[in-house]
């Protein structure tokens, strides 16, 4: 154990995710030794990210405004919705610079050992903004394990009656890489949802 | 393929061995509890990434120690490959593969293939459906890897299926009503992965069915035939007919959970699916698990480890046979027999206490255990 103001920095440190106790005392030594003025700027950063972002109105991404950039952009099409489970499967999603719908983010997926059921997630948002006519597609693209895929589900089941068209992401090989490579279970997907090649 | 090269370090009572082996018949020879089973034992985890004695892998590290290491040269045709597994209770374990570290220690499986033969198999007889169960879905796995992920899968639902269905039966009538919501999503997965766990184990049942009598008969002129019946829980006892394709079953375990539904909620656990199906064994027409000598259910165990021994055989692989302390436990007669059987496997390793227990044409080289020590004689 250290003194006071040491050990309590360690143990802030040591509460955040992949930050074991070695890793917080490297970091907090780090910090004891950094210049005054970049520690500052580490702190104003901490602040700002608790003061100025909050989570868009409309999708729940996170947002230094009411809205998020993306429900802000008119260029954007509205008739596509892709449900994802974090803010940051969006940036993921916005990286591939392909897709101009919009997203809805639901802060997670289903998952009743972590006690996490539809009302823990931003589901009745996303049947508020399904209610009106201009949506036609909605693309489920929740994580591929257990959890995610169950959570699709439930999507699909539930908006089913509003007569959409509901798309989930395809799962198989990873582009470039190497058959060999493959695990089973990627493998054994990849050949379930194999197609045919047509001229 | 053969094992040729052992060697542990702090693992069980050893704190270093190093046992050069080679293809044929290996003996290791010794009184209780000198280290004998331990050798075999370390050569079964490296094909299954488990211990056939214990559940959990903190018995496996020496008292004292922070780790187990594990590494054994397989030699299959005129290739070798070295595998290398530390075992860190409470933490992940890790491999490495011809000194190249693997992602997940999972995919040393398949490297090795054993089967092992111990005297806790008698259990797969006169114990609870789960030893019949487990038996059923390892032999799967070794021979078609895909079915690990599908196990896997199929336990992960059951856990979160469980879990939802306990806080539905504690649960407030809102939290309730949120929870049945779910439960027919939940239901849905649990049919699909359920499905193809009973499908795999279905096909495999009728692949063992002839094997087993023909190794029954092999190895004992008195009783049978063996008869092997999978017992579906979502099937009533009386049905005439058990579908056996992946997709009639999706609709057999819906229909199933359906009707359970009411007596699941009440009691918060899932009542029907593959983890608590059965595998029966009849002798005679009598359930053996209540009705067999002891001599018939050793027989009985013996005949599904052989048969298992010979899918795999005919599916390409020769595995390594591991025969733990099972001599003593049969008269002379099963002995002779069990050797005749098993002795052209490309490699048996047996252990025994008294080296008169084991049949002369299993004695093969022999290996002296002795308080931690391993000499060859």
């Amino acid at each position: 154990m250290y003194e006071g103001a040491v050990q309590n920095l360690i143990d802030e440190l040591g509460r955040l995710p992949g930050v074991g106790p070695k890793s917080a005392q490297r970091l907090a030594f780090h910090l004891l030794a950094a210049e005054t003025a970049d520690v500052k700027r580490l702190v104003s950063a901490l602040t700002e990210v608790k003061e100025r972002v909050r989570f868009c109105a409309v999708c729940g991404n996170v947002s230094e405004e009411n809205e998020c950039r993306v429900c802000r952009d008119p260029k954007r099409d509205s008739a596509v919705i892709c449900v994802v489970e974090e803010s940051k499967d969006v940036v993921a999603i916005e990286r591939m610079r392909e897709f101009r719908g919009r997203y809805h983010v639901l802060g997670g997926a289903i998952s009743p050992i972590e006690g996490v059921g539809p009302d823990d997630l931003r589901i009745k948002e996303l049947m508020t903004r399904l209610s009106n006519d201009e949506v036609t597609e909605l693309i489920l693209a929740t994580d591929p394990n257990l959890e995610g895929e169950a959570t699709a589900t439930y999507l699909a089941r539930l908006v089913k009656p509003l007569g959409l068209k509901v798309t989930r992401l395809a799962s198989g090989l990873p582009v470039g890489g190497d058959l060999e490579y493959a695990d089973e279970v990627t493998l054994g997907r990849a050949f379930e949802g194999r197609r045919s090649l047509e001229f | 393929m053969y094992v040729s090269h052992l060697q542990l370090a702090d693992y069980r009572s050893y704190p270093q061995v190093h046992l050069e082996l080679e293809p044929g018949i290996s003996t290791f020879v010794g009184a209780n509890g000198q280290g004998k089973t331990n050798l075999v034992e370390a050569i079964g985890y490296v094909a299954s990434l488990g211990s056939h004695r214990v559940a959990n892998d903190a018995p496996l590290v020496r008292k004292g120690a922070e780790r187990a290491i594990i590494r054994a040269a397989v030699v299959k045709g005129d290739r070798q490959a070295v595998i290398e597994l530390e075992i860190n209770p409470g933490k992940a374990n890790r491999a490495r593969l011809n000194r190249a570290p693997a992602t997940r220690p999972r995919e040393v499986l398949g490297v090795l293939r054993t089967v092992l033969f111990a005297p806790e198999d008698l259990s797969l007889v006169k114990g609870d459906p789960g030893e019949r169960r487990r038996f059923l879905d390892d032999l799967l796995v070794a021979r078609s890897p895909r079915f690990a992920g599908v196990r896997s899968d199929y336990e992960r639902v059951l856990k979160q299926r469980n879990a939802l269905l306990k806080s539905a039966s504690a649960g407030l009538a809102k939290r309730r009503d949120a929870d049945l919501s779910t439960l027919d999503v939940w239901d849905e997965h649990l049919a699909e992965a359920g499905a193809e766990l009973i499908a795999g184990r279905l096909a495999l049942v009728a692949e063992l069915q002839p094997l087993v009598a023909k190794s029954y008969a092999e190895l004992t002129s008195v009783g049978g035939p063996p008869v092997l019946q999978y017992r579906c829980s979502a099937v009533p006892d009386d049905a005439a007919h058990v579908p056996t394709g992946s997709p009639q079953l999706v609709d057999v375990l819906h229909s199933a959970l359906r009707e359970s539904r009411e007596q699941e909620l009440q009691r918060g656990i899932s009542l029907v699916g593959p983890h608590r199906d059965d595998l029966r064994l009849y002798l005679d027409d009598l359930p053996a698990k209540g009705y067999a000598s002891q001599g018939e259910a050793w027989s009985y165990a013996l005949s599904l480890r052989l048969a298992g021994f010979e899918l795999l055989r005919a599916d390409g692989d020769d595995p390594v046979l591991i025969l733990d302390d099972v001599f003593a436990e049969l008269d002379a007669g099963r002995r002779r027999r069990l050797a005749g059987h098993v002795r052209h496997a490309e490699q048996v390793l047996v252990s025994a206490a008294v080296a008169a227990d084991v049949p002369d044409e299993l004695q093969g080289t022999r290996f002296r255990v002795h308080e931690g020590g391993v000499e060859r004689e």
